[in-house]
């Protein structure tokens, strides 16, 4: 019982620990007058007897538990005594009774990296076919992102729009495979293009581009259930990789599967520097699936992405330019033939100072089920970084509709991330 | 089955062979931690670093070039603290090359061993700005850490490639002592201005404070990674006067307009410091690294503009 009560003053003197620096500070500044010495004493003996009473309690809660100690230390209540005078006649302790007072908490050392991020919207002006509300907290993402083993990390995106929950993504990707592969399994935002890899707070503007809402599906793009290989193949010192998934044949706005049918997309990127401040990001996709209005109707989408970016290594932080483009073509089988619409947008931003972006971006989509109906846009955009963390955004933006509307509206964005530190987007 | 069993011997053999006679393939975050691995490897191995010496080491792009890089690499050694975290983790995972996962022999984090300065106590924030929460990363700019690398370096190339050994520890005896009466230089040169205040632009200077008895009192930066607010500067403005503080250093890429307008308020030089090999193409190893840099500070305490 010695060990045991040792234990538990040890215990009962972390938990008090804390409270001495406090005790201290108040005596510290002035000499204490006899009636703060008096005080101070009173409240010594009140956690004197607080200590016994805890201690008391520890030894009972020890001591009832089964196995604790052999049955003739666990008969006896335990005393109310100081920890030095321990009575004489006491039994080793087993192991288990030992570890029973040294917390049984599961390590934390594991948890993933946890981080949320928080995109409010308000927006001015009007507009009868997009009918963003004038305030929203558009989503709120939730990520879990950790290693699995040494063959595969998880990828979690839990986002929480204005109502519901929903998985944004969530993915294994295996980094340990042969000859250059790199596998994902999970749900995905597929790699068609550029702008659909992205979550939609780190894009460059508040909102989705035309291209996106109306061919690959609406708002959210394509996201998809199934599975991605990707293999380098390196050519030189340029980058060069092809992708190729396969998704459940139904993904929102875009493929719908009658039974078991499934989508593909495959993809080639090629990044190369072309000096130590600029490069080029270039890529080709094509993807397939069912459409869902006959038993073997298909929509077929071609697509092709570039960036360029400007970034003198040198003053990186505070002078930097992008200029990206993408070009979405839609084949979709109807009822009768086939129907084609493509669309593209081309964006810019360059950076003013440390902390600002002024950014333009003009848009023409036409719409996959009808491409007589042209929506095109323009918008200018102004982003300020406080911090790594948060971010503010403007975003004038005229869209023209094939209903004949003409919508101006400004659109600001706030944003802000707590938790772990991610990787930036690139 | 046979069939198989050549095609596997096909396959992996060359790559047995290779592996023997090849260099060893080095990729560094720093050119720092690059060019003391040529020192201790010569020409045994073949040394690139991600980032560029004129580069703030916190934003690196994570380019997919440098995806290529990596699954080329037989080693890559990291700064650690939690300073490459903004585009490391995504390249190393994209790299398809399990040598250099964090946890195989392939992986180097110097920082272990290393005088790590200002590490939080209590609880941190990002009220603090860009704090990190494993200590100051900049951590090589004391010469002491630079011989701890080095070893570090040096113990795990003979590791790798066990053959040459005997090289390595050679090639690192010789940087040793090289250092050892570099530092005698270096330390004789900054004698006079022990305990000189001085301000930086950013936290990068504790090691290298500590190591040449410079005394860091302010930053122009009003916290890590937050940019000069116009209280702040004046406030830095009243502390370089009040000091009498003859040297603003500031990393070189950085902006200059707020130290030279603080330098033009006070009197006070600016002098801008290297944090890294590279920065200047006369950097070109981590001995001229020091070279230029206490020079440049020599230069500013001694004539010290005021």
């Amino acid at each position: 019982m010695a060990r045991n009560r040792f234990h538990a003053s040890l215990a009962l003197l972390c938990l008090l620990f804390p409270m001495r620096p406090a005790l201290a500070q108040e005596a510290a500044p002035a000499p204490a007058s006899a009636a703060e010495l008096e005080a101070l004493r009173a409240e010594v003996q009140q956690l004197k007897q607080q200590i016994a009473a805890l201690q008391a309690q520890i030894a009972a809660l020890l001591a009832s538990q089964p196995g604790a100690a052999p049955a003739g230390a666990a008969a006896t209540p335990a005393p109310v005594v100081p920890p030095t005078a321990a009575p004489a006649t006491e039994a080793p302790v087993p192991p288990a009774a030992i570890t029973a007072a040294t917390p049984t908490q599961t390590s934390n050392y594991f948890n993933p990296s946890i981080s949320v991020i928080g995109n409010f919207l308000g927006v001015g002006g009007s507009n009868k076919t997009e009918d963003l509300p004038s305030m929203s907290l558009r989503e709120s993402e939730v990520s879990f992102q950790a290693v699995v083993d040494p063959y595969a990390r998880a990828d979690f995106f839990i986002s929480f729009p204005q109502e519901g929950v929903e998985v944004e993504e969530g993915f294994a990707t295996f980094t340990a495979l042969p000859w250059g592969l790199l596998a994902k399994v999970g749900r995905m935002r597929t790699s068609f293009g550029k702008i659909n890899t992205l979550h939609l707070h780190v894009l460059p503007w508040p909102d989705e581009p035309l291209t996106i809402v109306n061919l690959l599906g609406g708002e959210e793009g394509w996201v998809g259930d199934g599975v991605s290989v990707a293999k380098l193949i390196p050519m030189g010192e340029v980058f060069s990789e092809l992708t190729a998934q396969a998704f459940r044949g139904d993904a929102e706005g875009l493929f719908e599967a009658p039974g078991r049918e499934l989508a593909y997309n495959a993809h080639y990127r090629i990044f190369t520097d072309l000096t130590e401040s600029t490069n080029l990001d270039f890529g080709l996709s094509y993807a397939r699936g069912p459409n869902g209005i006959t038993e073997r109707s298909d929509t077929q989408l071609e697509g092709i992405d570039t960036t360029f970016r400007w970034k003198p290594l040198r003053t990186a932080t505070y002078r930097s330019m992008s200029a990206r483009g993408e070009y979405i073509r839609s084949r979709k089988d109807l009822l009768l033939g086939t129907e084609r619409a493509a669309g593209w947008f081309l964006s810019a931003e360059y950076q003013l100072a440390k902390r600002w972006f002024l950014g333009g971006r003009y848009e023409r989509a036409e719409q996959a089920d009808d491409a007589a109906l042209l929506d095109k846009g323009g918008a200018a955009i102004l982003t300020f970084w406080p911090s790594e963390f948060s971010q503010l955004r403007a975003e004038l933006r005229r869209r023209i509709y094939a209903t004949g509307e003409t919508a101006d509206e400004i659109l600001v964005q706030i944003q802000f991330a707590i938790g772990a530190h991610g990787a930036h987007p690139f | 089955m046979k069939r198989i069993t050549a095609l596997l011997a096909f396959l992996i053999l060359p790559a047995f062979a290779q592996g023997a006679q090849a260099k060893v393939r080095i990729v560094s975050t720093l050119q720092d931690f690059a060019s003391i691995s040529q020192s201790i490897g010569g020409d045994l191995v073949e040394a690139d670093s991600l980032a560029k010496g004129y580069q703030d080491p916190h934003f690196v792009d994570a380019k997919p070039s440098f995806i290529l890089k990596l699954s080329r690499a037989d080693l890559l050694i990291v700064a650690g603290l939690e300073l490459e975290i903004g585009y490391l983790p995504p390249l190393i995972d994209q790299s398809r090359n399990t040598k250099i996962h964090p946890g195989s022999p392939g992986y180097l984090d110097v920082s272990h061993g290393c005088d790590i300065l200002e590490r939080p106590v209590g609880q941190v924030t990002r009220a603090m700005g860009d704090v990190h929460p494993y200590g100051n990363p900049h951590f090589w700019t004391d010469p002491d850490n630079g011989r701890i690398i080095a070893r570090s370096i040096a113990a795990k190339l003979a590791e790798l490639d066990p053959a040459h050994r005997a090289d390595y520890e050679k090639n690192l005896a010789a940087f040793e002592a090289k250092l050892a009466e570099k530092d005698k230089e270096w330390l004789a040169k900054m004698a006079p201005y022990a305990g000189a205040k001085v301000v930086s632009f950013h936290r990068s200077w504790p090691n290298f404070a500590k190591h040449f008895k410079l005394d860091v009192v302010g930053e122009i930066e009003p916290k890590p990674g937050i940019p000069p607010s116009p209280t702040h500067t004046l406030e830095i403005i009243n502390l370089v006067t009040r000091d009498k503080i003859k040297v603003i250093l500031v990393e070189p890429y950085f902006d200059l307009k707020t130290p030279k307008y603080i330098a033009g308020k006070t009197g006070a030089s600016v002098v801008v410091t290297y944090p890294s090999v590279g920065g200047l193409p006369e950097i070109k190893d981590y001995f001229s690294l020091f070279d230029t840099d206490i020079d440049a500070l020599v230069k500013g305490l001694g004539s010290g503009g005021r």
